[in-house]
């Protein structure tokens, strides 16, 4: 068997209908060889953290320009402690300003990308967090 | 020309071609336009060679109208200065709002929060940490007075972003200008009201297409009764772009949508010089300059010869392809977010080049929040100084007749009919929103767009090149109170215990009753919201009757 | 957690277990093994239902909406939708589940997602050993969606007892397609998107194909119209489903079916564990590259070739 697949789940909560960015992210994940998920719109933290038990998503991505990150990130952190997922990394992109990606970062969410980011990137950051999953 | 003449000249081009051939092109990754239409170094009559001035272009305010739709352009009046905003609440966007008139704006243009755009209260479960943060927060016709508090609306003309609940919150804004004793006629201004464009690229929908249909004529029907002066639909390529489309995609997806709904309107039995004259459209001003000037002016020459020949409008305003512009925000970068005021800059050049009625311009601090005050006052000062500084106001469409501009023009219709083929084909636009068409181009576009800069084939300034390590963001941003949301519920919460909760219920039901008969549904939402039902109470009774669409993701 | 400890929680009815478990299996991790042994005991319960045709036919959104309704009838309900992997980057993007969405906060109803990694059947590599899994966990229901490929896919009508084959009107080859064998498998067809022009024809077409077909069997498979995104036709659907069950129940045919999928399963392990062993033996792969050249040089021909190689396997331990 060769190695594990990563497997990821975009999601796109709340009201937000900004789904330019999560669906080129989804789509050149794939393309750098991951299997992605994409949840759609509108999708409450509850649909989202189920959905990433149901998969057994490594990766949950939230893409988040809406501006309701300071609700939505903690709410899917709360809901993954509470359902025993706390192995699931959390992380996510779009309009975030620095003093929230702090406090986020502080709560313990994975990277928060910036408009202008390059999928590579991203792909990288994720290859690096598998390579210490591995090793631990 | 003679045919002497041409050959002549051909003879010339191709001698020169020849010459130039092998020497180096190397200061771009490629030459093409931004939407990925290869161009020559160099245009001539060969490329337009059969431009037929009268046919092709006519005068400014004369058929076919590529030129501009007024005889005076900017000469006779400048566009109208437009700055979308709205945050926190009712009260916060009003002070704003004055902000602005009180630094030449000229027109009024409401952003809305995320539970106002899609029909719900501030206390709706789904609203959790949105309320006031991407706009205004605006749930009941007392929130919309406090909006215009002290802002006369005989003076102003006002445009509103919104689509899935235009009718209610329309109603909200006409009983608005009621209370303050300007009655219905008097009022100026949009509702963008576009929601084929919401299935394609906004994604702020409520009901399935054909309910919406429904409302959006009855809103032309409404309107050419009793709002003349009132913009009905604002037919939007803008947010097509920004999802991700190429210029030809915009062209032509928005003008699709504004046919059908010329074509819902006749169904209705409507004579389309009654409500054509009301249709309006609003584009995106991206950053390839020419391209977006030859897109507005082949915009307005298709509109123009398909109302007439194959709508059979009579009167010249239905004939007008009249449009707002904002320029590109899908354009503007966080990084070094200065260099955003003169990307705009120049958008918003090829916007007044292109002809625009009215015109929004970013502010640099877009790709980070809502715009604080100095940003969006540059963003102004930009527009100000355009028109009056530089001189570009004093000739109408001064790129007219250029080979290139020309050329780009006709090829942009070609590729706009290749599209409309398409669609029909498909049977139409509804069918082809349905079957995932259009939104399968963008995302496509959108991922190809994302690629070219990834892979360097375009640059973009301090993304992809020219880039400052470990940038620090030195602008201020807007931050909003997060205290807006409870002072929004507790408004909202006031407003049900005081007003008349029976009347309440029984205009509600009355509204669902005109829902499922075919009455024009304007009277009773107005009824609805003279008695301070809330906004989310009147789109779950219409939710009620006409279900919800759930849209699918299209890659 | 070690996989007793999964295998506890899994017992007690934890859905994230039960989704790590599916996990291991579809990695062929090590603890596999013991897993399948653990689950192979325990399935048979639940029924399972195939749904096969091309891709875009509609599938997920009728399993959305079959699913719904089934839910009045049974409380749990397992879904595995197989997606196709992308030949060139190996990635995939899974789109199934999002047609489901409506499933999402329903109790009792698990969807899993699965990728089919170069697999070329239709399905993904370990979609019965899931389905088993499911089975075991205790899902009384469970609908397995193909990737639909345009091609035949019948190896799902050996994992199901009822397969249901989706046309649309569009799929103008349908009939061919049909012809080339998926009537053998199909117990029941549907044409969705019935609200397109094109389908009353195709409807008519397939009944009097299937009717000619099916002149000496005993089960007419019945051809259904749908239009699964306004949740037209589904009730006849399930009815159609339940008459297939009853069908195979009061004809023995259930368990025989079963069986033999059974007997198929063991023949295909055991062939391929056979072939597994003979190449692992150095003596044959040596006298296998001596055959190779000395066919190249015409020495023999390819049929001495292969007589000496099977004298060769008997003494293969
Ligand atoms: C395009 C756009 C739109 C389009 C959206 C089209 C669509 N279907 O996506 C349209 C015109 C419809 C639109 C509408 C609105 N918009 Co808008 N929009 C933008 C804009 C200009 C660009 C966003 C974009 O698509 N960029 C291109 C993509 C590829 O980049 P991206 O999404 O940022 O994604 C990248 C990274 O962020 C990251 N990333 C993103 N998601 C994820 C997820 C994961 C897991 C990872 C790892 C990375 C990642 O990687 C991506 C690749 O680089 C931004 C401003 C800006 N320049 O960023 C405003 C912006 C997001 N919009 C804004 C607003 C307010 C709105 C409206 C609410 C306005 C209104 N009141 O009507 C509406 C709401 C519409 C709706 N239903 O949601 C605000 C949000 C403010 C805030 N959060 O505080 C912004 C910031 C503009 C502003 N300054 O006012 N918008
Ligand atoms: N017109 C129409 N479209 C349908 C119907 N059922 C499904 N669709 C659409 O067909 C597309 C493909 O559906 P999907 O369930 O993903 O098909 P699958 O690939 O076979 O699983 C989606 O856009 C569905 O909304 C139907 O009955 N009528
Ligand atoms: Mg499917």
């Amino acid at each position: 068997m060769e190695k594990k697949k990563i497997k990821i789940l975009i999601a796109k909560p709340g009201l937000d209908g900004h789904d330019r960015g999560a669906k080129v992210v989804a789509r050149g994940l794939r393309d750098a060889g991951f299997e992605v998920i994409y949840t759609g719109l509108h999708q409450t933290p509850e649909m989202i953290v189920n959905t990433a038990i149901q998969e057994d998503v490594d990766i949950i991505g939230l893409s988040i320009l809406s501006g309701a990150h300071m609700t939505i990130f903690p709410e899917v952190l709360r809901l993954l402690k509470e359902k025993g997922a706390t192995d699931i990394h959390l992380f996510g992109g779009g309009i975030i300003p620095d003093e929230d990606k702090e406090k986020l970062y502080q709560m313990g969410v994975g990277k928060l990308f910036d408009p202008g980011t390059k999928i590579s990137e991203i792909v990288e950051y994720i290859n690096n967090l598998f390579k210490e999953k591995v090793s631990e | 020309m003679s045919n002497k003449d041409w050959e002549e000249l051909e003879e010339a081009y191709k001698k020169w071609e020849e010459m130039v051939k092998d020497l180096p092109e190397c200061t771009l990754p490629s030459f093409s336009t931004i939407s990925n239409i290869p161009v020559k170094k160099v245009y001539t009559p060969l490329d337009i060679k059969n431009f037929d001035y009268l046919r092709d272009l006519g005068f400014p305010g004369e058929y076919p109208f590529t030129r501009g739709i007024r005889h005076t352009m900017y000469r006779g009046r400048l566009w109208t200065m437009r700055q979308f905003s709205g945050f926190g609440t009712a009260e916060d966007t009003n002070k704003r709002f004055k902000f602005l008139l009180s630094h030449g704006e000229t027109g009024l243009s409401v952003a809305f929060d995320y539970p106002t755009l899609l029909g719900r209260d501030s206390d709706d479960p789904m609203a959790r940490g949105e309320v006031g943060v991407c706009g205004v927060a605006i749930s009941s016709l007392r929130d919309m007075e406090i909006l215009f508090d002290g802002i006369p609306l005989d003076t102003v003309s006002t445009s509103m972003t919104i689509n899935g609940p235009a009718a209610v919150i329309w109603a909200f804004y006409l009983l608005t200008g009621e209370k303050q004793g300007v009655p219905f006629y008097k009022l100026r201004g949009t509702i963008q009201n576009d929601i084929l464009k919401e299935y394609i690229a906004q994604k702020s929908y409520i009901f399935p297409p054909e309910p919406s249909l429904r409302i959006i004529v009855d809103i032309m029907e409404f309107a050419s009764k009793e709002v003349p002066k009132w913009n009905t639909i604002s037919i939007s390529g803008y947010h097509i772009r920004e999802a991700g489309s190429t210029a030809v995609q915009e062209l032509a997806f928005t003008l699709m949508d504004g046919f059908t709904y010329v074509e819902e309107g006749i169904k209705r039995g409507l004579d389309v010089d009654t409500f054509a004259p009301r249709l309006s459209f609003f584009f995106n001003a991206h950053l390839d300059f020419f391209e977006e000037i030859a897109k507005f002016r082949a915009a307005r020459r298709i509109w123009a010869r398909e109302m007439k020949n194959r709508y059979g409008a009579k009167k010249k305003e239905s004939l007008l392809l009249r449009f707002h512009t904002q320029t590109a925000g899908c354009s503007l970068t966080a990084q070094q977010p200065e260099n955003n005021i003169i990307r705009t800059a120049y958008e918003a050049l090829a916007a007044v080049l292109g002809g625009t009625q009215s015109l929004h311009t970013n502010s640099m601090d877009e790709a980070w929040a809502l715009p604080t005050e100095k940003a969006v006052l540059i963003a102004l000062r930009t527009q100000q100084i355009l028109a009056y500084e530089i001189g570009v106001t004093n000739v109408i469409d001064p790129l007219g007749g250029s080979y290139y501009v020309e050329y780009l023009t006709n090829k942009l219709e070609e590729e706009a009919y290749r599209y409309f083929e398409k669609i029909e084909k498909m049977g139409g636009m509804v069918a082809a929103i349905k079957a995932g068409f259009p939104q399968r181009e963008i995302a496509e576009a959108a991922y190809r767009y994302q690629k070219e800069i990834e892979e360097k084939k375009r640059i973009i300034v301090g993304v992809n090149e020219f880039v400052l390590e470990n940038e620090k963001i030195e602008i201020p941003l807007l931050k909003i109170d997060p205290e807006v949301e409870r002072r929004q519920i507790e408004r909202l919460h006031k407003l049900r215990r005081e007003r008349d909760n029976i009347v309440c219920e029984r205009k509600l039901k009355e509204l669902k009753m005109a829902a499922r008969s075919n009455e024009n549904i304007m009277y009773p939402i107005l009824e609805c919201a003279r008695v301070y039902c809330t906004l989310g109470e009147i789109i779950n009774a219409l939710k009620e009757v006409f279900g919800e669409y759930k849209e699918e993701a299209f890659f | 957690m070690t996989i007793k400890e999964y295998l506890k929680k899994f017992e007690e009815g934890d859905e994230r277990a039960l989704s790590k478990i599916i996990t291991i299996i579809e990695n062929g991790y090590e603890e596999s093994k013991e897993i399948l042994e653990y689950i192979g005991k325990r399935t048979g319960k639940a029924y399972r239902i195939g749904i096969t045709g091309p891709q875009g036919s509609g599938k997920s959104t009728l399993i959305a909406k079959l699913a719904k309704r089934l839910l009045s009838k049974f409380k749990e309900i397992g879904i595995i939708a197989c997606d196709p992997s992308s030949p060139f980057s190996f990635g995939a993007l899974l789109g199934d589940r999002i047609r489901m969405n409506e499933l999402f906060l329903e109790k009792g109803i698990f969807i899993r997602s699965m990728a089919t990694r170069g697999s070329l059947n239709g399905l993904a590599y370990k979609t019965k050993e899931v389905a088993d899994i499911l089975d075991a966990f205790g899902k009384e229901i469970i609908i397995i969606e193909t990737i639909g490929v345009g091609q035949v896919e019948v190896e799902i009508s050996n994992l199901v007892d009822t397969t249901i084959v989706v046309f649309v009107p569009e799929s103008g080859d349908g009939i061919q397609v049909l012809k080339a064998g998926l009537t053998e498998i199909g117990d029941i067809f549907v044409v969705n998107k019935s609200d397109r022009i094109g389908a009353d024809i195709l409807f008519y077409e397939l009944k009097n194909l299937i009717e000619m077909s099916y002149q000496n069997s005993k089960w007419k498979p019945p051809v259904i119209l749908t239009q699964a995104v306004n949740n037209y036709g589904i009730e006849e659907l399930e009815k159609e489903i339940i008459n297939h069950y009853n069908y195979l129940i009061e004809n023995n045919l259930l368990e025989e079916k079963r069986k033999k999928a059974v007997i198929r399963e063991l023949v295909n392990n055991f062939e391929n564990e056979i072939l597994k062993i003979l190449w692992q033996s150095e003596r044959v792969k040596k006298l296998f590259e001596k055959v190779v050249e000395e066919v190249w040089e015409k020495k023999i021909t390819i049929e001495e070739g292969v007589k000496k190689l099977i004298k060769e396997v008997k003494y293969v331990k």
